[in-house]
């Protein structure tokens, strides 16, 4: 079925809001960020779904195998990657939460806010 | 391969193979100085290649020594060209003017680690506007942003912090938004070259992917380069950076972010997406117009300098993009001009902000009331930033609004009420910039202040330097204007 | 020296003056009124020479820079421009030595910041009357506001601080938000800005557009005054008198009216203007301007702000004869300038010099005021008549030609006008002069005092006497003007 056949893109979307949803609504400062990374990952399931070749087997090549079929290795090495940098971003994500909880004493966005507002 | 060859690839490589000796090297002078001598180099390679350009040579470099399409390519051409001078020269002249703030701004054994990181955002700019290849253009995004992310967390002040927050937040959305769109046109055209996109988008018979990767690659990126209303993260983020930092920042980050923009949506899309001019007209316009007016309104309302210059900055960008949504010649060449342009008034202003901050204890308008009185060259330097802002004959923020205005109103009656909105906002440039002027010239200092001396020699030579250059700028134009109309040309040469 | 060179020296002059007279004033003063004085010598010396190749229909240009392809900062003298020139650098020393006088007399602060920006806004004068093209001009227009805002504000205090921010707000907003984008659409359409006999225009516009882009310039060009951007006039009174005289008679409202006069004819050009009917509606503007400014004028109780509304009438008087369009009234316009700036320079000279000796500034404080300076209210008197165009002084020669162009163009408007204005004109400034020499003085509130310092005396006798010279001797600056629309030498 067409909508079945784009079972990867769906769960792509559908993550990918997620992700948004959390950056977004959420107040505190990790889930932010774990819905950063989702929203990430949902990116990366996108670049991964999109190099798959039907029967195809991982991109090596066996000498003295004619007509080989194998994924595209490209959005591979790509989201390798990417996923490096969404490491980094995650890790320089949390060390300024870190560092927010040391001088706020709190990760929750209102509470910090109100902490910088004249009184 | 000879050196002139390499230039391209050692202008990245340079700054980025610095980077982790700069982390290492001990006293901080040194860290500084290896810094600084990193970045001057990047600087003098910039000019070369900005030299070579405008003869027309042109300077590409396979990485690897892999052809393109396949391996990943440098390339710059005139507009690469001018960001490029934009870059190294701001990170040049921060560093330069910028040592003794951030000898009293970062603690003394983290400053080879903190210039390490400025390094690996110099690359990352840098990085960006040599590279030919989308997704390379991604990583090394990605780069300057965590570099900067870092940068702009050593700031003092606490609310440095949250602010950072905020900017990797909708910095990475942003990004992640550009990888999407790129995402999307290399599922249908199989190539992350740039100029091997703009050959094989003709060939893709369903456009509906492409328009939707162009509507991602637009907001990301209209995201990092804070064009209005997506611009919340970067009052903040500027306000409560280390003074070095924003001068560098503000002069170039959002700018190269633009670049891309433009990149993208003209020589990618522009002429393979029908209809694609009039959508990004119409979706980029409003907004330019309603930057120019809404962000120069809240400059003219701040009472903080550093944020009135970043809401300025807003505006600018709206300026920026109003000549880019014309979609023509004249609007792109007055885009790049102020692109370049707006980078030196910018960067002028907040150098000498930062020389207010080495001797003033607060940078609020009360706290500057009456620095003329004992920083008068510091001052004056500031109001030569701030005229070139305005727009004023002799500097060269008037060769831009000349431009913008002159393609503005090659628009017909559309244009008279373009012409209106950029008039009103250079009058409410002129209220912010003369707030701050008449301030520390006419009011008396705060009681009880301890007269402040005036800033370093050494600061104060590299403010003179870049305000004489606004000066000079506006005179010799030549340099500037005639890279941008090739990069305009090269832009619009794609459109039938 | 040859004219391209006396053209550049012309401009550096000033400059390299402020300079000299900023470092002199570091060692002495007497050093640095001696640089303000040889700094003003030398520049009359330089203009004057020119006058001689002007009139011989000579047109010295010299290009210094090209900004742009096709946009340069170019200079080249024509007779409006060197008849203002002549003027500015003339009267520039006779305001020196009031100045001495006047800003020792009043031991005023800052002297020498003041000296310095007097120069420098003497520089951007003569770099506006020859400037070449729109774009040179509008740079030097845009030195001499901000060069003259420090002057305005020279007190420092809160008021004088609102008030210099009026001045300032409001030449800087109208030339950026209208003169400029004149400028540029100027440039966009006629494809230069250079001020060309005849005009550059014609052809290239048609219908409401010309009124529209007339309107921008006028309303631009606020050092003219031209109601309702006046208002930084009156509010620039806060400034030290010989700053006022340097406003009002020497520079920069002249400048004001030259800018407007040189754009009538060398952009637009007379004749295509006259052919254009939506143009038609800056005559009224002016018209509405000298007798509303003179209405106003009569309700002014304070000298200076009674002088600083006359000179908003005297502008528009200037503006309404370009307006014409007419030969005669053009040359009336430019003679105009040269006969108001003697009469309101000895005006307001007068006015610092009754603050200076006698600290009064109201009206009725005037009585019998005569008997005591009699030379300053003698040269007041002069100046007075020259306002209302009574010969023998300046002022009725340049009413004779705008009059004159009036009736060859039929414009009744602007007869009425000048009559009313005349009438109106005799009602405010006639009961001063009565009040001040037949008027018994104030015995509770008087002050023993005398005429003002010696300089300040001299400077205002000199003007008061080119008041009246000009109306035996107008003829060189006639016959320069002549050229302007007779096209000799173009």
């Amino acid at each position: 079925m067409e909508l079945l056949g784009h079972y990867n893109y769906w769960v792509f979307a559908v993550a990918l809001m997620i992700g948004f949803y959390a950056v977004i609504a959420r107040g505190n400062l990790i889930k932010k960020l774990l819905g950063l990374s989702i929203f990430q990952s949902a990116v990366f399931l996108m670049y991964i779904t999109m190099d798959k070749v039907e029967g195809g087997t991982a991109p090596i090549i066996q000498p003295g195998v004619p007509d080989q079929i194998y994924s595209n290795p490209l959005p591979q090495v790509l989201i390798l990657t990417a996923i490096v940098v969404g490491v980094s971003t995650t890790a320089l994500g949390l060390a300024v939460v870190v560092r927010i909880k040391e001088t706020y004493g709190s990760i929750e966005e209102h509470e910090i806010y109100e902490a910088d507002q004249p009184s | 391969m000879n050196l002139t060859e390499q230039l391209v690839a050692l202008q990245i490589v340079v700054p980025l193979l610095s980077a982790p000796v700069v982390a290492l090297l001990r006293p901080r002078w040194l860290a500084w100085a290896a810094t600084t001598a990193a970045s001057a180099t990047a600087f003098a390679i910039a000019i070369a290649i900005a030299l070579g350009v405008r003869e027309g040579r042109a300077f590409g470099y396979q990485m690897g020594s892999w052809p393109a399409p396949y391996g990943i390519e440098l390339a710059v051409d005139p507009f690469s060209a001018v960001l490029l001078l934009i870059i190294t020269g701001a990170s040049t002249f921060a560093l330069l003017g910028g040592r003794l703030s951030v000898d009293t701004q970062i603690e003394q054994q983290r400053q080879p680690l903190f210039y390490a990181a400025w390094l690996l955002g110099l690359a990352g700019l840098a990085g960006i506007a040599a590279s030919a290849d989308a997704f390379n253009i991604f990583v090394f995004m990605e780069i300057s942003s965590l570099a900067s992310y870092v940068l702009i967390a050593g700031g003092p002040d606490r609310r440095a912090l949250p602010s950072v927050f905020k900017y990797l937040i909708m910095g990475t959305v942003g990004a992640t938004f550009y990888l999407i769109g790129v995402g999307l046109i290399y599922m249908m055209t199989g190539t992350l070259n740039l100029a091997d996109m703009e050959l094989r988008i003709h060939e893709v018979g369903d456009q509906s992917p492409i328009l939707v990767a162009a509507g991602f690659i637009t907001v990301g990126l209209a995201l990092k380069a804070a064009v209005f209303p997506l611009h919340a993260w970067l009052p903040n983020a500027y306000t409560y950076a280390p003074h070095a930092v924003t001068v560098f920042l503000a002069a170039c980050a959002t700018k190269v972010a633009l670049y891309i923009l433009l990149r993208f949506d003209f020589v990618v899309f522009q002429q393979n997406l029908i209809g694609h001019d009039v959508k990004f007209s119409y979706f980029l316009m409003p907004l330019a117009v309603l930057a120019i007016l809404v962000a120069s309104g809240m400059a003219a309302f701040e009472r903080n300098l550093k944020r009135l210059l970043a809401y300025s900055s807003v505006a600018q960008i709206g300026y920026i993009m109003l000549g880019a949504s014309l979609v023509n010649h004249a609007g792109l060449t007055a885009s790049i001009v102020h692109i370049f342009n707006h980078s030196l008034a910018k960067g002028t202003l907040f150098l000498a902000v930062a020389c207010l901050a080495m001797r003033l204890d607060s940078l609020r308008l009360d706290g500057i009331a009456g620095a003329a009185r004992n920083m008068p060259w510091t001052m004056a330097a500031f109001v030569v930033g701030g005229l070139s802002l305005i727009g004023i004959p002799g500097t060269a923020g008037f060769i831009s609004k000349w431009y913008l205005i002159a393609a503005v109103l090659g628009e017909g009656p559309l244009g008279f009420l373009l012409v209106a909105a950029i008039v009103i906002s250079s009058l409410l440039a002129v209220v912010y910039v003369w707030r701050v002027v008449e301030t520390a010239y006419f009011q008396s200092p705060p009681d009880g202040a301890v007269p402040a001396r005036e800033a370093p020699p050494e600061m104060l030579i590299l403010t003179w330097t870049a305000a004489l250059l606004n000066v000079y700028f506006g005179f010799a134009s030549d340099l500037p204007l005639s890279l941008s109309s090739a990069a305009s040309a090269l832009l619009m040469g794609h459109l039938p | 020296m040859n004219a391209e060179t006396a053209i550049l020296a012309a401009l550096a002059i000033p400059f390299a003056g402020a300079l000299l007279i900023a470092l002199a004033g570091r060692i002495d003063p007497n050093l640095r009124e001696t640089a303000t004085m040889i700094t003003a010598a030398a520049l009359i010396w330089v203009v004057w020479g020119l006058t001689p190749e002007v009139f011989a229909g000579g047109r010295p240009a010299v290009s210094l820079v090209e900004i742009v392809p096709g946009i340069e900062i170019a200079f080249r003298v024509e007779p409006l421009g060197m008849l203002f020139a002549a003027l500015a650098s003339g009267l520039w020393i006779v305001n020196s030595l009031y100045s001495i006088g006047y800003m020792r007399g009043n031991r005023e602060q800052h002297q020498t910041r003041f000296y310095a920006l007097f120069a420098v806004a003497l520089g951007a004068t003569m770099g506006i009357a020859f400037s070449a093209n729109l774009l040179t001009l509008f740079l030097f227009y845009e030195i001499l506001t901000l060069s003259t805002y420090p002057l305005v504000a020279h007190k420092g205090d809160q008021k004088t601080v609102g008030s210099a921010r009026v001045y300032l707000g409001m030449l800087l907003a109208t030339s950026i938000g209208l003169f400029l984008p004149a400028v540029i659409w100027t440039y966009l359409i006629a494809g230069t800005g250079d001020f060309v006999q005849g005009g550059i225009l014609e052809g290239k516009l048609e219908g409401p557009l010309v009124g529209l882009l007339l309107g921008l310039f006028v309303y631009g060009v606020g050092k003219a005054a031209v109601m309702p951007v006046h208002r930084w006039l009156p509010a620039a009174m806060v400034a030290p008198t010989p700053v006022s005289a340097l406003l009002h008679a020497v520079a920069v409202v002249k400048a004001g009216v030259f800018t407007i006069t040189k754009v009538i004819v060398y952009v637009f050009g007379i004749d295509f203007l006259f052919a254009q009917p939506s143009s038609s509606w800056l005559l009224y503007a002016a018209a509405f301007t000298v007798i509303a400014a003179s209405v106003v004028a009569l309700r002014q109780s304070n000298l200076k702000r009674l002088l600083a509304y006359s000179t908003v009438a005297q502008l528009s008087y200037v503006v309404m004869a370009a307006a014409i369009l007419k030969p005669l009234a053009e040359i009336g316009a430019a003679i105009h300038m040269v006969a108001h700036a003697f009469g309101k320079i000895t005006l307001f000279f007068a006015a610092g010099a009754i603050y200076t000796a006698a600290k009064k500034t109201e009206l009725p404080e005037l009585r019998g005021i005569g008997r005591r300076m009699p030379w300053t209210m003698t040269a007041f008197t002069i100046g007075a008549l020259s306002m209302i165009g009574v010969p023998p002084t300046g002022g009725f020669v340049s009413k004779w030609y705008i009059l004159a162009g009036a009736f060859e163009a039929d414009n009744y408007v602007a007869i009425a006008t000048i009559i009313a204005s005349t009438a109106l004109n005799a009602a405010y400034f006639l009961p001063i002069v009565y009040m001040a020499w037949f008027a018994r003085e104030d015995e509770k509130t008087a002050v023993q005092h005398g005429e003002a310092p010696f300089a300040a005396v001299l400077a205002l006798t000199i003007t008061a006497a080119l008041t009246v010279g000009f109306f035996f001797l107008n003829g060189p600056a006639l016959e320069l003007e002549r050229q302007v629309v007779s096209g000799v030498g173009s």
